[in-house]
């Protein structure tokens, strides 16, 4: 168990501790905890003959304890004292009394109707909408690049292996913010709306981001989104009962067509049932700007591209070494067994490659999330942005500072803890 | 060549010519390129696309660029403008350190890099060289920086800029970070139940947290947090600042390491009746860190790339400086190539690290296979 | 165990230190007593505003902002040139001045009452007026605020220009997109690029900016007219009085001067001038100096090395960027500028 455990560590995961502590998940905290309990045995080494209460390993762990513990209450508490005398001295707000405060100012692109008259907590509220809309699609994004990229750097094709592979090289030794300052400045050279690139009818392409035409909202939509869900839960079930059949009857069922059918074909069918209504909602240009359909700003294009380029490198490389950590004779062995390819695939490879990869690739996702605030940088208006303007607005540095990370803490917490439900699923389960 | 490819993959047997160089390179292309329907679809997808970028690109950085003259002949040509770092490069190089210095910073340059060059040969790799080295390294490229004694004119921190402030930041995070990696990593294992929950909080909370949001506290809330009169210098602050969060990272790292020395080892040294520290020192942690060495290197590289987060507050780092010497109107519009120019350094070092660090885990791995 | 008390120990004596700082600190003044123990005026200033602050490419700074840094340099320090300029984005400058980074801010900023209270701070005479002004493009055929409905604007974040415009468009019943940056490099480069159709700040922030940084600067138009009222003040520190009084006088000075005829060029032979105004200014007569915790001729030395305040705004507003002086006129020339009495 502790040797499996060190591939994981040092590729840069751990970031499954968060849960260890705040959550105390026991069975996934208890390797660590039998490995830690015996490190020192405290009792084991003092000397028999020696009763100086100074000498007992009890005493002064307890006395270690209670040393930090004064230290670090006395610390908190003499910045405590120290921020408070600042800030009277200063005649500078304190409080959160701002967060109901009229925020007076605008915010270019919001998820979410905003107004200047919304208060600033609103406003924040917006912010984070914002960063988790980065965080999300750039997730999704770095996930398949870098499993495309990870998968390329094994493949036997010479060009495609070394192609990615400089990819990999290029991106990860040169800085996120680089990446991110590079992809605002690539967006500024898009024509402007006038002469907007037109990659398909209706969408647009320019230094004002990119438009695209979106179907009018219809009632229909509603039971599309109930057929999908009701699909997704279909095809995971579908794949229980084919599993549990297989290792019943050691019939393979090929569940993946069929979970893709169910997902797809139910919210299609709702909508045919529906009548089938499809209207778009197409850009135009209108006064400066285009009206209508789907806009993303140039900020938010350059910013998801730019930390999803850099992330997407470090899950290549995660990918690739998953990939190569399955044991070559697993394969061949299967192989020999007469197995088919999808089959070694998905019940040799991935489960072994899947334990390697996930750890360090939740790490990715955090990190993603957390170079997110490079918004800020380039001017989109994600937490860190709208903080800064909330800051300088009221003057309230501590809390304006203190709300984004306590908002980045609860984000990452969040991520973590989903990884970790998702790793406890792929973890090879010993019998 | 092209004509050739097909016929002799569709009819290997019938080329039983003596393998010259071209048979060589046709088996070769068709082990690595074209050993499939789908491959050989890729590598014609890749080889098209190149075949349209690469020589414009080319075109871009060498052919039509500019390599030295002013502005007047970047704006004529359509090439790259590479004599704006010719330009330019003092300023982005060194920042607002005071011009006529400039020859101080170039030297503890050359110093700072020969010793790291030294510290990575392992004829060095004895305490008794590197720990010497490196504070004659230090003490040396500090006062070449500071001045204020030897009759070189002082120097504020404010005014350090440019490279060095980079290798300042990363190696001041990076010395400062390490220990207190070592001793959060050992923390966070204690038995002791008060030190490992204060460790993991404090682990925890600041890896959740993004590096801006820290060095936000470090540089606009920390004075606040001080009674009056007392200061620290900003640069200080930062780094810091930048080698508690590299420490936490670190520090989990570590860890991984610590739980795979066998147990066997702490038994032992135990009834030979180590004390806790003497176990660290001398048998656990020389374990620990030479198994999770890759991982360290890891996050080594990430602390140089860090360094450049400064630039949202205003730290004249090489970014930094090369934002602020692009403000010049004159030169403004090659601020590409300026920061392909700074891409570069960091990839350079960044590279030759990692690249570095794979050496030397095979140096180390050798003898240790079995 | 021993280390571990010798560190506590050492924690605990770094503490007591820093209390005694406090207390010495305390006594008179601590801006002043820091500004003179170090030798430098810490200002902080724009990262780069033409008229305002530039540095130039040997990192010299230059503008009306930087001349009132080096003005309070002169009259605290005998040396105009005892500045250190520290270039702060609009967010960060009042972090900078709460937590003691800089000494004085004197960064086209904008006095209001939020930030004169809430924020801690206090905000000497104006030295500038002006009001949001908007620059476009020309291709975009706006000639006037009310034509911009849709547009994206290009604004700096924590700007009073941030707040002005998103009142100015509401209360127009018109939408626009803000495009908020903090630096300036990007934030003008962005308008420049297209990304916005109009460029909205202080409006005379943005002759500088059309005539340096436009490709071609006839392709822009300022749109006549400011949208707000900028009075633009240096901000000290709340809680030291005495400061706040040097950096309220100094500015006075300039005006007065500028008022009594007094020039860089003829200080000297104003020495020996009978106008006692102008005596008591230089020093001649009595001792202003002392009142403020300053010498005797810290007026005239800031004349004689800074200017007086019409030197000042000519040798930033002149050529090339020629801002006609306005409303930042003495009172006596129907402006704004009027010096209170120093006596």
């Amino acid at each position: 168990m502790i040797s499996a455990a060190v591939p994981l560590s040092c590729a840069g995961g751990g970031d499954f501790s968060l849960i260890h502590f705040f959550l105390l998940s026991d069975n996934m905290a208890s390797s660590e905890d039998s490995a830690t309990e015996k490190l020192t045995a405290p009792d084991r080494v003092t000397p028999k003959g020696d009763t100086s209460i100074f000498n007992s390993m009890a005493f002064r762990g307890i006395a270690y304890q209670v040393l930090l513990a004064a230290f670090v209450i006395l610390g908190g508490l003499y910045l405590y004292i120290n921020v408070n005398a600042n800030l009277e001295r200063q005649g500078i707000a304190t409080g959160w009394s701002f967060f109901n405060e009229n925020a007076g100012f605008d915010i270019g692109e919001s998820p979410i109707e905003y107004d200047s008259e919304d208060s600033y907590g609103f406003a924040l509220w917006v912010g984070v909408l914002n960063t988790l809309r980065v965080a999300f699609v750039g997730i999704i994004l770095a996930t398949i690049l870098g499993v495309f990229m990870g998968i390329a750097r094994t493949s036997r094709n010479w060009l495609l292996s070394k192609v990615a592979n400089v990819y990999v090289e290029i991106c990860r030794n040169v800085p996120v913010v680089l990446h991110v300052l590079f992809w605002a400045t690539v967006v500024r050279f898009l024509p402007h709306p006038k002469q907007a690139i037109t990659p398909f009818d209706g969408a647009f392409l320019m230094n004002r981001g990119i438009v695209f035409p979106i179907p009018n909202e219809h009632p229909a939509y509603i039971w599309v989104g109930v057929a999908f869900v009701l699909g997704v839960i279909g095809a995971i079930f579908l794949g229980r009962w084919a599993q549990r059949r297989r290792e019943m009857t050691g019939q393979y069922i090929p569940t993946f067509l069929w979970g893709c059918v169910i997902v797809i074909g139910l919210p299609l069918a709702a909508w045919l049932v529906q009548g089938a209504p499809l209207t778009w909602n197409v850009p135009a240009l209108r006064g400066f700007n285009f009206q209508g359909g789907m806009a993303l700003s140039p900020e938010y294009a350059a910013l998801v591209v730019g930390v999803t380029v850099y992330t997407a490198a470090f899950i290549a490389e995660i990918v690739r070494a998953g990939i190569q950590s399955v044991p070559h004779g697993q394969i061949e062995a299967a192989r020999a067994l007469g197995l088919r390819p999808s089959f070694i695939m998905h019940y040799v490879t991935m489960p072994q490659a899947l334990r390697v990869i996930v750890p360090p690739t939740a790490s990715q996702y955090l990190s993603l999330t957390k170079n997110s605030s490079l918004g800020v940088l380039i001017g989109y208006p994600d937490l860190v942005n709208i903080g800064n303007t909330t800051l300088n607005q009221t003057g309230q540095a501590v809390e304006a500072i203190a709300i984004m990370m306590i908002v980045y803490l609860s984000i990452s917490l969040a991520i973590s803890t989903f990884m970790n439900l998702y790793n406890r699923l792929v973890a090879i389960k010993e019998r | 060549m092209n004509d050739t490819t097909p016929s002799a993959a569709a009819n290997p047997r019938h080329t039983a010519r003596p393998p010259t160089e071209r048979v060589a390179m046709l088996r070769w292309m068709r082990e690595n390129l074209f050993n499939s329907p789908i491959n050989s679809m890729i590598t014609v997808i890749i080889a098209l696309f190149l075949v349209f970028a690469l020589p414009d690109f080319i075109q871009w950085a060498l052919f039509q660029s500019v390599w030295s003259g002013d502005h007047e002949a970047c704006r004529a040509a359509t090439g790259a403008c590479w004599a704006v770092v010719g330009e330019k490069h003092r300023p982005m190089l060194f920042g607002v350190y005071p011009y006529d210095q400039h020859w101080r910073l170039i030297l503890a340059l050359v110093i700072y890099l020969s010793v790291i060059a030294a510290t990575m040969t392992p004829a060095f790799w004895k305490v008794k060289i590197l720990m010497p080295l490196w504070i004659f390294n230090l003490i040396v490229t500090l006062i070449l920086m500071w001045g204020g004694v030897l009759g070189l004119q002082p120097i504020e921190t404010s005014q350090w800029g440019g490279l060095p402030l980079t290798m300042v930041l990363f190696t001041g995070t990076v010395v400062f970070g390490s220990p207190l990696a070592v001793l959060l990593a050992l923390g966070r294992r204690s038995h002791l139940p008060g030190i490992k929950s204060i460790c993991v909080v404090f682990i925890e909370s600041l890896r959740g947290v993004p590096l801006i949001t820290i060095l936000f506290v470090a540089v606009n809330v920390f004075p606040l947090f001080l009674p009056e009169g007392l200061e620290f210098d900003k640069l200080l602050r930062v780094m810091a600042g930048m080698a508690i969060f590299f420490a936490c990272y670190q520090a989990e790292v570590i860890r991984g390491g610590l739980q795979a020395v066998p147990r066997g080892q702490i038994e032992a040294a135990e009834a030979l009746g180590l004390s806790y520290w003497q176990l660290m020192r001398r048998i656990v942690l020389p374990q620990a860190l030479r198994i999770c060495l890759p991982g360290l290197v890891n996050h080594i590289i990430a602390a140089f790339k860090n360094t450049s987060f400064v630039l949202i507050i205003g730290l004249f780092d090489i970014l930094t400086a090369t934002t602020a010497v692009m403000e010049d109107p004159v030169w403004r519009i090659f601020f590409v190539e300026a920061y392909l120019f700074v891409a570069l350094i960091y990839f350079v070092f960044c590279f030759a690290l990692s690249k570095y660090s794979q050496l030397v885990e095979r140096w180390l791995g050798e003898g240790r296979r079995f | 165990m021993k280390t571990f008390i010798t560190a506590v120990a050492a924690i605990a004596f770094a503490g007591a230190m820093a209390v005694d700082t406090k207390t010495a600190m305390a006594e008179d003044g601590p801006t002043l007593k820091a500004v003179k123990a170090r030798g430098e005026v810490i200002c902080g200033v724009h990262q780069g505003r033409y008229g305002f602050a530039i540095a130039d490419s040997q990192g010299k700074w230059k503008g009306l902002d930087v001349d009132f840094c080096r003005a309070v340099a002169a009259a605290t320090l005998g040396d105009s040139e005892k500045v250190k300029y520290i270039p702060l984005g609009s967010v960060q400058r009042f972090p900078a001045l709460q937590s003691g980074e800089v000494d004085m801010l004197s960064r086209t900023t904008t006095i209001t009452l939020t930030r004169d209270s809430a924020l801690g701070l206090n905000f000497g005479p104006p030295t500038f007026y002006t009001g949001t002004g908007f620059m476009v493009r020309k291709s975009i055929g706006a000639t006037t605020v009310d034509q911009m409905a849709g547009a994206a604007i290009c604004v700096f974040p924590g700007s009073t220009t941030e707040k002005n415009i998103a009142s100015l468009f509401k209360s127009k019943g018109m939408k626009f997109t803000p495009v908020v940056i903090e630096s300036s490099k990007q934030l003008v480069g962005a308008y420049m690029s297209g990304r916005c159709d109009v460029l909205a700040m202080d409006q005379a922030g943005l002759p500088g900016h059309q005539q340096y940084d436009a490709k071609k600067p006839a392709d822009h138009l300022i749109i006549p007219g400011v949208y707000s009222k900028e009075p633009l003040g240096i901000g000290v520190r709340a809680g030291d009085d005495q400061w706040f009084d040097i950096i309220k006088w100094v500015t006075h000075a300039t005006f007065n001067a500028e008022e009594w005829g007094v020039s860089s060029k003829n200080v000297d032979s104003m020495l020996k001038t009978k106008d006692p105004n102008v005596k008591r200014l230089l020093g001649a007569s009595a001792d202003l100096g002392k009142k403020l915790g300053l010498d005797k001729q810290w007026a005239y030395r800031i004349i004689k090395q800074v200017g007086n305040y019409g030197e000042i705004y000519e040798s930033n507003w002149g050529p090339p960027l020629s801002l006609a002086r306005g409303i930042n006129n003495l009172w006596t020339n129907g402006g704004l500028m009027y010096g209170f009495p120093m006596k």
